[in-house]
């Protein structure tokens, strides 16, 4: 998976379950759950939908490596 | 003859929209059978039936809106054994389950999801022809129709939820429970570490979606807490208290906009951790789309609140009438905690309770949250 695929994979699974989020506006490095009021629930679903579609693995201990746009794809794609 | 009704979904519900039927004369029905779609100041409610019997009339039409406890349809029955059949043969049956809410048979199978997108463009879903098993009605299935009638002039049915109609619902909930109830309030500062020790060592094992939220097990541990102080469970009716018939934790979930709905998770404190981290999972989903059905928004007989990571410390719930009790879960932090004589920084949580002066005292009410920190902390066995 390149960085362009990776970054319209997270954008159509946060758009899942923040639909009124303007995502062109959403800044690369912004904490996601503060930027788009995810509760815990919502991150987990999150991480679920990115390991159902990318099959990637994602242990609990990395989810701080994925709260930001930035940080989420550059754990897909490394 | 049988008359089903308008049913009230919560102490603020006053009236509702027929938005759609799903069956029609002559269909017949069981309990539990979803057979019509009401709009409510909740968004959208799946509305079950609660008997046996043969649809003979229906007597709201799509689009009316009438005031709970109107007739909205009438039943014959309940449903009799063929006149052909021996007299002596009648089985000794047991009683229906009300559990699956199965669609009425011969009636279409259809995803929430596609149903309110269907009400969103007032597409008729006797037209449709299901794609997807035992011929279901999916969203693509809706999103064609969409796109065959979209440059004709159908008229657009709304069928969402309306953040300002909910607003007015939880303004007179709450002003009716603190107008009306009595509350007292507990509370008791809980150590998790054990709790979360578990938590993190299953899902350390487990693939995302089998894993679990710390709330799943502390509402695990509230709920077989509850089972224990029934006081605490059920409703203040007429002057008197009425016990719930199980534990069916409702549990309060914020939508995205504004307002919240709290359906119920039924007998709770029956169901394993998994059970209900799957419950609160699906229960989430659903309050958030459009798939709630009646049963689920007026079974519940405790609610419980949980103010996840990124809330507050503590929280003083206010009681959903006609409840006696909810139960707040704060947010878990770390604190210096006294363990065998000397201080060490532990996770910690503050539970509390309100609770009805009518129906109970504060000394059973103290006695669940001293329970809930009890169990919590064999969080191994829960």
């Amino acid at each position: 998976m390149n960085a362009g695929e990776a970054r319209t994979l997270i954008v159509d699974v946060l758009a899942s379950i923040a639909p009124e989020a303007d995502f062109d506006r959403l800044p690369g490095g912004a904490v996601l759950r503060d930027e788009l009021d995810l509760d815990s629930m919502d991150f987990l679903n999150f991480i679920t939908f990115l390991h159902q579609k990318s099959g990637i693995d994602i242990p609990e201990a990395d989810y701080p490596k994925l709260s930001t746009l930035d940080g989420a794809v550059s754990y897909l794609t490394r | 003859m049988t008359d089903f009704r308008m049913p009230s979904l919560g102490a603020d519900m006053e009236a509702g929209t027929l938005v759609e039927w799903l069956v029609r004369p002559g269909d017949r029905v069981k309990r539990g059978n979803v057979v019509a779609v009401v709009e409510t100041q909740k968004g959208a409610i799946d509305i079950e039936i609660f008997n046996d019997g043969v649809v003979s009339e229906l007597v709201v039409p799509v689009g009316g809106r009438v005031p709970v406890g109107t007739v909205l349809a009438r039943l014959a029955g309940p449903v009799t054994e063929p006149a052909m059949a021996p007299p002596q043969a009648a089985p000794v049956t047991p009683p229906p389950i009300p559990a699956a809410p199965a669609a009425v048979a011969g009636r279409p199978h259809i995803t929430p999801v596609a149903r309110r997108l269907a009400g969103e463009h007032g597409i008729d879903l006797q037209r449709l022809t299901g794609t997807g098993p035992d011929n279901a009605i999916t969203l693509a299935d809706v999103q064609a129709a969409v796109s065959s009638v979209a440059s004709g002039a159908t008229p657009r049915r709304r069928a969402g939820f309306d953040p300002a109609a909910m607003r007015q619902a939880i303004a007179a909930a709450m002003t009716r429970s603190k107008r009306e109830i009595p509350h007292y309030y507990l509370s008791q500062t809980i150590d998790v570490s054990n709790a979360l020790a578990r938590i993190e060592r299953l899902n350390r094992e487990r693939p995302p979606p089998e894993r679990i939220l710390p709330a799943a097990l502390f509402l695990r541990a509230i709920a077989l807490a509850v089972a224990k102080t029934p006081e605490l469970n059920g409703f203040w009716e007429e002057g008197r208290f009425r016990p719930g018939d199980g534990v069916h934790i409702g549990w309060a979930t914020a939508l995205r906009g504004g307002g919240l709905l709290a359906p119920a998770i039924r007998d709770a404190n029956h169901r394993s951790l998994e059970e209900l981290m799957a419950s609160m999972r699906d229960l989430v989903l659903r309050a958030r789309g459009s798939g709630l059905r009646s049963s689920e928004l007026s079974d519940p007989t405790i609610t419980v609140t949980s103010l996840g990571d990124r809330g507050a410390e503590t929280v003083f719930p206010i009681i959903y009438p006609p409840q006696v009790a909810m139960v707040g879960i704060g947010r878990i932090v770390t604190r210096p905690w006294v363990v065998n004589g000397a201080i060490e920084p532990r996770p910690v949580v503050t539970l509390t309770l309100a609770a009805d002066h009518r129906a109970s005292d504060g000394h059973r009410g103290g006695l669940l949250l001293v329970e809930i920190d009890r169990l919590l902390q064999e969080a191994d066995t829960l």
